[in-house]
């Protein structure tokens, strides 16, 4: 009996000290995680001269006058570049999940001829990058003479692998076909039936990969490069890229730090609020354990 | 099952229907430019100053030229070596994580909130964050100054002159931006893992070493590879972070110069035939990443 008691105790004293090397480890990696957008928050709220003296843990009181002299900068159009970064993405979200959810929809709701083969030819060139067919892409579109618009960077998210086959993957597991059968008995065409029936079961998933797809075309900066050379119609990334080429000692800090907490600090917010979800929804995405 | 054969046949065409959106988009804006890109890269054409010379057929040249010239040795050198300094920690890292989070006996508080921070960097904007990389490791910048105050270093480390500084920084924001997705990705994996064999694992006294070697790491593998070839095909991609890092320069003297770096010059210099032939290249050889993917990928329907 006492053995075992002893047993027990130094079992349980090992498990606490490896919990405690646990904690330490997480603690570490948490840090490495934020130091840098610590850092960024801190110094999007001092002035240039306060920022060039070094580095302070607490905020100064200069958040609002950066803010400010950001907005009235003539070479960077900040206000214009979030709208376009807004509208693209925006837009982006909404034509991807919409239309990855149809093809998904097709491929696992009919039964027709060449359904498994359309299903191994988007799995195949799910991971090719979008980068190798770049050259043809813009001079295809200079061609069209669509460089400076925004449709080069919206219209292609239509064909989404990646959404379509988390779409494709939620489907199995939540899109019971006796529902469809229901509406078909019901008299509802297969359109509407996707529309209000389909799409509602879906909304999780939905959601889950707006998020993605607004999110990286957010943060997309190879293909727009390439489309946009306008002032009007430059998106974020490109600013940010136009800051880094500017010539640097000229700039005040506070701008740029604030030019890039712009940038980060929506995203990083919105997530907070749902990173329940998107957290599950990486795991969903993923091939199955 | 045969009545539900008979229902779907009659319902076939809205099948094909469906699928014209998604078809249709991605050969005018996908497969079209491909072959577009193939073709080009047949041609010789390029900016010579103001005049365009070319586009004159030339074959293969542009391929030999690419192979013969060097620099695409050199840049794809650069690309994995910086790739490996940022995965191998990465996927680590995130094995151990994976391995703690889902240890029954361990049962670590505050999980969510780790998850949440870990995963966070992914979602940043790469062009923003490696800006702000710069900023903070510039050579007056928060980092040396904290540095030097604190007396760890005596004066201030040049990370953009030197090349392994460089390198480093590009690696370390690849590894901060993809170790919480490849832990939650792992944790799903190992979630999927029979229970049982790790209850037996512990009746036989197996410590956590032992578990991890023996049972999750061989369950895991096809995951693993999942992982390593996902990562690889991103690798090949790396552009934003090393190219607003280095200002398009792949500075110190291209030691920090990519592949996609590499085709964006190419691109921007209108010099198409070489644009096109690299873009073939890593066409070909993203396309055999991607054959590897979709086998890893069927195999689990099995």
């Amino acid at each position: 009996m006492t053995d075992k008691e002893k047993r027990a105790r130094s079992d349980n004293a090992v498990l606490n000290l490896r919990r405690i090397v646990c904690y330490i480890f997480l603690v570490i990696i948490t840090v490495m995680c934020l130091f840098s957008f610590y850092i960024l928050l801190i110094n999007s709220t001092r002035a240039h001269s306060e920022i060039a003296k070094g580095f302070t843990i607490l905020p100064g009181g200069y958040l609002f006058k950066n803010f400010v002299s950001l907005m009235n900068n003539q070479n960077l159009p900040v206000i214009r570049g979030i709208l376009n970064s807004l509208i693209i993405s925006g837009l982006c979200a909404l034509l991807s999940t919409y239309f990855s959810a149809i093809t998904a929809y097709a491929i696992h709701c009919y039964d027709f001829k060449g359904r498994n083969a359309a299903f191994t030819f988007i799995l195949m060139i799910m991971m090719v990058p979008a980068q190798v067919s770049a050259l043809g892409f813009v001079k295809m579109m200079r061609e069209f003479q669509l460089l400076d618009t925004y449709w080069p960077l919206i219209v292609p998210t239509i064909a989404a692998p990646v959404t379509f086959f988390f779409m494709k993957q939620y489907m199995e597991s939540a899109l019971p076909l006796e529902i469809v059968e229901a509406a078909r008995i019901d008299g509802s065409n297969e359109f509407r039936t996707y529309n209000f029936i389909v799409l509602p079961i879906l909304k999780p998933a939905i959601a889950v990969q707006a998020i993605f797809t607004f999110t990286s075309a957010w943060n997309n900066y190879f293909m727009p490069s390439l489309i946009l050379s306008k002032k009007e119609v430059k998106t974020l990334p490109i600013l940010i890229a136009q800051l880094r080429s500017a010539d640097f000692l000229k700039f005040d800090m506070g701008i740029v730090y604030m030019l890039i907490s712009l940038a980060i600090f929506p995203v990083v917010v919105v997530y907070l609020f749902l990173s329940k979800y998107i957290v599950q929804g990486v795991a969903l995405g993923s091939v199955k354990g | 099952m045969t009545k539900k054969k008979s229902s779907c046949v009659s319902y076939t065409k809205w099948g094909y229907i469906f699928l014209i959106p998604f078809f249709l988009v991605y050969t005018i804006f996908s497969l079209v430019p491909l072959v577009s890109t193939l073709y080009n890269s047949l041609f010789e054409s390029y900016m010579s100053g103001l005049t365009q010379i070319g586009p004159k057929f030339v074959g293969i040249a542009n391929f030999t030229k690419l192979f013969t010239e060097g620099d695409l040795i050199k840049y794809s050198g650069n690309t994995l070596v910086i790739w490996i300094m940022g995965f191998l920690p990465q996927v680590i890292v995130s094995l151990i994580l994976a391995a703690w989070f889902t240890d029954v006996r361990l049962k670590l508080k505050g999980q969510p909130f780790f998850k949440t921070v870990i995963y966070m960097p992914n979602l940043i904007m790469a062009s923003a964050f490696a800006m702000l990389f710069f900023t903070i490791f510039s050579d007056s910048g928060p980092v040396n100054d904290i540095l030097v105050s604190t007396g760890l270093i005596s004066e201030p480390f040049r990370f953009m002159s030197s090349i392994v500084g460089t390198r480093s920084l590009i690696a370390l924001m690849n590894f901060l931006m993809w170790f919480g997705n490849t832990t939650i990705i792992l944790m799903a994996g190992m979630m999927g893992i029979d229970t049982s064999l790790f209850e037996a694992a512990e009746v036989d006294g197996a410590r956590p070493m032992q578990v991890f070697r023996f049972i999750t790491l061989p369950l895991l593998k096809p995951i693993l590879v999942y992982v390593i070839i996902t990562s690889l095909i991103g690798g090949v991609q790396m552009f934003d972070v090393p190219q607003i890092l280095t200002n398009s320069d792949g500075t110190p003297n291209g030691t920090s110069m990519t592949l996609i770096m590499f085709l964006n010059k190419h691109l921007y210099s209108k010099n198409y035939g070489m644009a096109g032939a690299l873009s073939v290249l890593l066409f070909v050889f993203t396309a055999i990443l991607s054959l590897l993917v979709y086998r890893t990928l069927t195999k689990q329907e099995d």
